[in-house]
């Protein structure tokens, strides 16, 4: 019976070619934008590291106060004392304080130029906690860290660009004229949004190149090329800043479990407290610690722009719902004497639901179709629209092709039940009478 | 019109009343939400940076190794007489940003030392004597720095420049004056950073480093310094091209400054962006947002439109022995065009009155959750008015149709 249903279904699309033409066009449209606003919004609110999500924890420590902080919420980075101090106390299973740090690699060969890099300065633990995968060797050893190495970490591109690919394990590279000795070469790894540092990009800016040790770049008196902010004067010269309450640095702690976090929750309260009466802080501990997708959410990585089309792209589609109601209606109602026939030769009203609602599934069959068709252009004509940066990581994969025509069949079935009740409704006689 | 046979008409169609009435009222809250958020984004976009920007172009250079702050600051002074020595050149300047740039300095600036909270927040531009000249900055009251007032300062020192330029939108949120008249300012001692500063001149105006909401409260309150930031991280050279020359200029910057020294980068990206790129970049979100919430509009008013075309058009259909009777009984072609033609008049006016409803609160949701601003009222008066006059353009063709049903219909049985 489903294939005769459907069957009649498609028959029924070309009786009436203008007003199925408006309906399918209105479904395409509908979905189409909200697949095409979905793509980049599934792209910013992506979950770039799902294994560890919340394991990995941001921390924050109120060190301004309630004259300087936001609303009471402690700002999004430590400065050099707190970081410093937490990094001592190694209090969690791994964690890493880190920074941008903007190098120029200095090619071995003097006729190239130089060229600039983006790095970060991290702690060794970095690596195992955030998964980072090894092409060639690994990170650095805390030994390293505490004796202040000329190491380094390099992504893939960089190994390509200065080593042609080879395994450049042990060899060393020129950074703003110092030499650092490889001990690890990345494989390709390039988080979306990059979750350890949402607070100095947007989270979609180029792939890390390379990693150096925080005790390096501090010795070397490396800046951030990040967000610097100080809520007083910090004072002449760098040591006065470092030392200065100006914040800069992010720091992130692996908690396995539950209990982890909540010793480490208190650990961090301890330590505010300790602050507080060495006179510090002159304010209760305010302390927070979020997982990789509240700390996103926090930063407000995904933008206000994809928040606000996807929401605009769902009201039309709803528009585009009641359009479709409606011309179902106007559609099945033309068939009564049909239906009076049909129901007369001793039709159930379940069958009439049947074919109605296969007949409707039809048409939302093709109007995803066309949505689909819609969806490939939207996605490609994304980056007219979007941030580059953005538009590049909205793609039409497998999943969005099933959900686009999922979205479409669902949403004309779920559009029919009112037409289609309306159908069962007809009375046979009523119908015989007045022909 | 008789609108009382109309509406007893419309109770034997509830369900196609409330569809098309829906679908207006959802159309009018979208449409006018989208209309005003392309307006404020076109807003945003257009406001002025204060600066000459036609033949305006960026360096950012990047310094390799780490050279003393005396030896950088030698080496800003070389690359700035070799820039402004290019016969495309007008004139060059060195800056650690620029308007639109999208990041930079701000500080807080404070009336007296022990202020509590500073009085305003503005952008910070380090800038020599040529700063003005290059950027085409309007002089309104006091001077410009002089060469021998430039110093440097590397990223970690103290900023404590002894005299200052800011912009009039600065001054008057400083000192505001009864007779709106920025002069005030001028003279005038205030602390930045808690470091003495006098006020020895005062610009139109200059746009500060972001348009990006954060930077909202301080966007015309900047301040010039009369240093040169040497920073291993990067120098910002500001170029004016002579008119008509900025190509030619843009193609000889990098050679210039490469044979002056090779220890920089100048990156193959984004190293050198001409100030069209700049601003095309800083407002590329705004831009794309007013084009998406074009298209929406366009796309749901002309889904409306077919919806009401489908509806009417089958109305009619189902009508014609009605329209035949009445035909016969003596109303005109005119009559029955003006009947459907009120009709709709009424649908839409329905749906229009609760679409202003969701309208405005969208709108007060999107301003709770997304910061926006208030929906003008006129916004809503455009989006009734169109979908008002939309409304009857597509019941026009159904219409039309309907009136020329002949009096026969009445006679006929199917």
């Amino acid at each position: 019976m489903f294939a005769y249903y459907f069957q009649l279904g498609l028959r029924s699309l070309r009786r009436n070619p203008i007003l199925t033409a408006l309906m399918v066009m209105a479904i395409g449209f509908g979905v189409a934008a909200s697949m095409t606003t979905y793509s980049v919004f599934r792209a910013t609110s992506n979950n770039p590291i799902p294994q560890k999500s919340s394991q990995l924890f941001a921390v924050q420590i109120d060190n301004w106060g309630p004259e300087d902080n936001d609303k009471g919420e402690p700002a999004s980075s430590l400065n050099y004392t707190d970081s410093i101090a937490l990094m001592k106390a190694h209090k969690a299973k791994r964690q890493t304080a880190l920074y941008p740090v903007g190098l120029a690699a200095v090619p071995a060969d003097a006729n190239l130029l130089p060229f600039r890099t983006n790095g970060y300065a991290v702690y060794g633990d970095a690596f195992p906690m955030f998964d980072m995968p090894f092409l060639y060797g690994g990170g650095w050893s805390s030994a390293e860290d505490d004796g202040h190495a000329a190491v380094v970490v390099i992504a893939r591109s960089i190994n390509d660009k200065l080593f042609n690919g080879a395994n450049s394990v042990g060899r060393e590279i020129n950074l703003d004229g110092h030499n650092y000795r490889v001990t690890g070469v990345l494989d390709s790894w390039d988080p979306k949004p990059l979750f350890f540092d949402p607070v100095n990009t947007s989270g979609f800016d180029d792939p890390v190149d390379l990693f150096i040790p925080f005790t390096r770049a501090i010795e070397l008196k490396m800046s951030t090329n990040g967000n610097n902010n100080c809520n007083k004067n910090p004072g002449d010269g760098w040591d006065a800043w470092l030392h200065s309450e100006c914040i800069w640095a992010q720091f992130w702690v692996e908690a396995p479990s539950k209990a982890d976090v909540d010793t480490y929750r208190q650990f961090l309260q301890g330590y505010a407290a300790e602050q507080q009466r060495a006179g510090r802080f002159h304010w209760a501990p305010n302390v927070r610690t979020r997982d990789v997708m509240d700390w996103l959410d926090h930063q407000n990585v995904v933008p206000a722009e994809s928040k606000i089309s996807l929401l605009v792209a769902m009201g039309f589609l709803l528009i585009c719902l009641v359009n479709t109601v409606g011309l179902l209606l106007a559609k099945f109602m033309r068939r009564a004497p049909e239906i009076g026939v049909r129901r007369a030769l001793g039709a159930s009203r379940r069958e009439i639901y049947g074919q109605f609602l296969i007949e409707a599934g039809t048409v939302g069959l093709a109007g995803g179709l066309l949505g689909l068709l819609l969806t490939g252009l939207g996605v490609f004509g994304v980056s007219l629209v979007f941030d580059p940066k953005i538009a590049r990581l909205a793609t039409l994969d497998a999943s969005l092709v099933a959900l686009t025509m999922l979205v479409a069949v669902l949403a004309t079935v779920l559009a029919a039940f009112y037409p289609t009740w309306r159908a069962a409704q007809v009375q046979p006689a009523w119908q015989l009478k007045s022909n | 019109m008789q609108i009382k046979p109309i509406l007893s008409a419309l109770r034997q169609h509830k369900a196609g009343t409330v569809l098309i009435a829906m679908q207006i009222a959802l159309t009018l809250a979208i449409v006018c939400n989208a209309l005003f958020i392309i307006q404020q984004r076109l807003a945003h976009l257009s406001e002025p940076s204060g600066i000459d920007e036609t033949h305006l172009f960026v360096v950012e250079n990047q310094w390799v190794g780490k050279p003393s702050p005396d030896q950088l600051d030698a080496q800003i002074r070389a690359d700035l007489s070799a820039l402004r020595q290019l016969s495309s050149v007008q004139d060059a300047s060195v800056s650690n940003s620029y308007p639109l740039h999208g990041g930079g300095w701000d500080d807080g600036l404070k009336l007296k030392p022990d202020q509590a909270n500073a009085t305003t927040e503005a952008a910070i531009y380090f800038a020599d004597e040529h700063m003005l000249a290059t950027l085409g900055l309007k002089l309104i009251a006091g001077r410009n720095f002089r060469a021998d007032e430039i110093g440097h300062m590397g990223i970690r020192d103290a900023l404590a420049p002894p005299v200052i330029v800011i912009t009039k939108a600065l001054a008057e949120k400083l000192f505001p004056s009864v007779d709106g008249h920025a002069n005030a300012a001028l003279g005038k001692t205030v602390y930045l950073m808690s470091n003495r500063t006098t006020i020895i001149g005062i610009v139109d105006q200059l746009q500060s480093q972001s348009v990006a909401r954060w930077a909202a409260d301080f966007a015309h309150r900047s301040v010039l310094v009369p240093l040169r930031l040497v920073s291993p991280q990067g120098t910002y050279y500001l170029i004016q091209a002579k008119p008509g020359q900025l190509d030619a200029a843009m193609h000889a910057a990098e050679p210039t400054l490469l044979a002056q020294s090779r220890k920089r980068v100048i990156s193959d990206k984004d190293g050198l962006l001409s100030f069209a790129e700049v601003r095309a970049h800083a407002y590329d979100s705004d831009y794309g947002m007013a084009v998406l919430m074009g298209i929406v509009c366009v796309v749901l008013l002309a889904i409306t439109a077919a919806g009401i075309v489908g509806l009417t058009s089958f109305w009619v259909g189902q009508r014609r022995r009605q329209i035949g009777v009445r035909r016969a009984l003596g109303a005109t072609r005119r009559d029955i065009l003006s009947y459907f033609m009120t009709e709709n008049l009424l649908i839409s006016s329905g749906g229009a009155l609760l679409g202003v409803l969701l309208a405005v609160t969208m709108n007060l949701w999107l301003v709770i959750r997304f910061e926006m601003q208030h929906l003008s009222l006129l916004y809503v008066f455009i989006g009734v008015a169109i979908l008002l006059l939309l409304g009857q353009c597509a019941v026009l063709a159904p219409a039309m149709r309907a009136a020329q049903v002949s009096p026969v219909e009445a006679t006929r049985t199917v």
